[in-house]
């Protein structure tokens, strides 16, 4: 029963957890556009008109999502009202299912209990998060099919080409980094980059496969449907794309599952390439540095070191996607499939080749 | 089996979220009907018709392809993970089976199969 609450405690927090940084990251994105094209950006709404100054922070936590649920539920003429309906609910439920399998930490020990510090610690957490990701196709293509909207046909369809054209490096890169692992469970993946190569460097999953990282991003950000892969949505193109007929809480709700994509490729990243949760030369019992030096710490601040850095980690990476958000232009629908069939994919393939040639030989 | 229970809770507060978000405007927005404001958004003027055509047989294509190629990464999955053990033998293999796909990509390539429609 104990065991039980812990689960489900872990759980709701993961959600929540993802949910509010999802609303934050839509301040991120205000505030950062704002800082590159030299703006101020939001700034209007505040707390008796002062607090907290500037900063915008309540125009998108508390104005807006007031303001996007309290618009008239809108169903265009012709529509097909039930997949109009369950298009967002589609797309929300998986993205908030994946983030489940990330651990956030190593274990924290109370008395005799070992809580560990990831929600569902699935041995198969890699092909989880791959089949998770894919389910988001769905939500696009419905949406875009249920609208009676010839602009958000054209965005759903080509949103359903361009999720599955770039799962495949997306796998493709994954592979590669299976085999440096030779776990699909992203504790043990985690865990394994807690080492040292040489007693100095961190085994950090860049180390050994860069171009992999490379790609996984490339693909993470088209899967995300972001700028420069934007296609889908293409404002200048298809009004809004596969949600031009969406509005109030269902558009919030796409809106949502954009924004916690980022963070689900940001996740992944930091686990698969940045060592997740490691803390360099952290180990369980404390700082073990490599030139002898060794601080004790207790299990709990341990593990509030290991949350914290994960949390940084992921920020960084949330960040710098808003970042390449807001710098580079939209590809070409023509662009985009030449990347992926004749860039990305023999890229990945060669890479895996690659990466098997040099474990046999070393 | 046991591991897969927060699967199951994040399935069904997931499932409970996402249906409170999108009928929290239902039930908070008002409802006005106008024949006019429910037409299909086409920049102004009047939908010619319905928005259910026919399109690109191209999309299809891509589809398509995809399976091949996804079926691919879910063979190299197993293989990746036990590579360790296999060796050379599990190299070389795989090196065929890579090979034949990789011609397989070319062909599709130089047939033009994914120029946009």
């Amino acid at each position: 029963m104990v065991d039980f609450a812990i689960t489900f405690a872990l759980t709701v927090m993961v959600l929540l957890m993802v949910l509010n940084l999802g609303g934050l990251l839509l301040w991120v994105e205000r505030k950062g556009s704002a800082v590159l094209q030299d703006r101020i950006g939001a700034n209007r709404a505040a707390i008796f008109g002062r607090l907290p100054f500037n900063l915008g922070i309540v125009n998108t936590l508390i104005a807006d999502p007031i303001k996007l649920f309290t618009k008239e539920n809108f169903v265009p003429h012709g529509a097909d009202k039930l997949l109009h309906t369950l298009a967002p609910i589609i797309a929300l439920v998986p993205v908030l299912m994946t983030f489940i399998v990330i651990p956030f930490g190593d274990v924290l020990i109370i008395g005799e209990r070992v809580i560990p510090l990831q929600a569902a610690d699935l041995n198969v957490g890699l092909l989880y998060i791959l089949a998770m990701v894919s389910l988001g196709v769905y939500g696009v293509v419905l949406g875009g099919w249920a609208s009676n909207n010839r602009w958000a046909l054209l965005g759903g369809i080509r949103g359903s080409a361009q999720m599955i054209s770039y799962e495949i490096p997306m796998g493709l890169s994954l592979v590669a980094v299976v085999m440096t692992f030779g776990s699909l469970n992203l504790q043990e993946i985690a865990r394994a980059q807690g080492q040292l190569i040489g007693g100095w460097i961190p085994a950090w999953g860049i180390l050994y496969q860069p171009v992999a990282f490379l790609i996984f991003m490339a693909a993470g950000i088209a899967e995300s449907k972001r700028v420069p892969f934007d296609l889908p949505e293409a404002e200048s193109e298809l009004i809004s794309g596969y949600f031009t007929e969406y509005s109030g809480a269902k558009q919030a709700t796409f809106m949502l599952v954009d924004f916690i994509e980022v963070i689900i490729v940001a996740g992944l990243v930091t686990t698969l390439f940045f060592g997740g949760w490691q803390v360099p030369f952290l180990l369980r019992d404390g700082f073990h540095f490599p030139w002898g030096t060794v601080i004790p710490l207790p299990s709990l601040v341990v593990a509030l070191l290991q949350v914290g850095a994960f949390t940084l980690k992921v920020l960084f990476f949330c960040w710098l996607q808003i970042m390449i958000r807001w710098t580079l232009p939209r590809f070409r629908y023509d662009q985009l499939m030449n990347l992926g069939w004749k860039g990305l994919i023999p890229l990945s393939l060669a890479n895996v080749m690659l990466t098997a040639l040099l474990l046999l030989l070393f | 089996m046991e591991q897969y229970v927060p699967v199951l809770i994040a399935l069904i507060l997931g499932g409970l979220i996402a249906t409170a978000m999108v009928f929290a405007s239902a039930i908070l927005g008002p409802q006005k009907h106008a024949p006019v404001k429910e037409e299909p958004f086409e920049c102004g003027n009047p939908p010619s018709g319905s928005a259910w055509g026919r399109f690109s047989v191209k999309f299809y294509l891509a589809a398509i392809l995809f399976i091949i190629f996804d079926i691919e990464v879910v063979f190299l999955y197993p293989w990746a993970v036990v590579f360790r053990q296999l060796g050379l033998f599990g190299f070389i293999e795989m090196l065929v089976f890579v090979l034949i796909l990789a011609v397989g990509l070319v062909y599709i390539i130089k047939k033009g199969a994914l120029e946009p429609a």
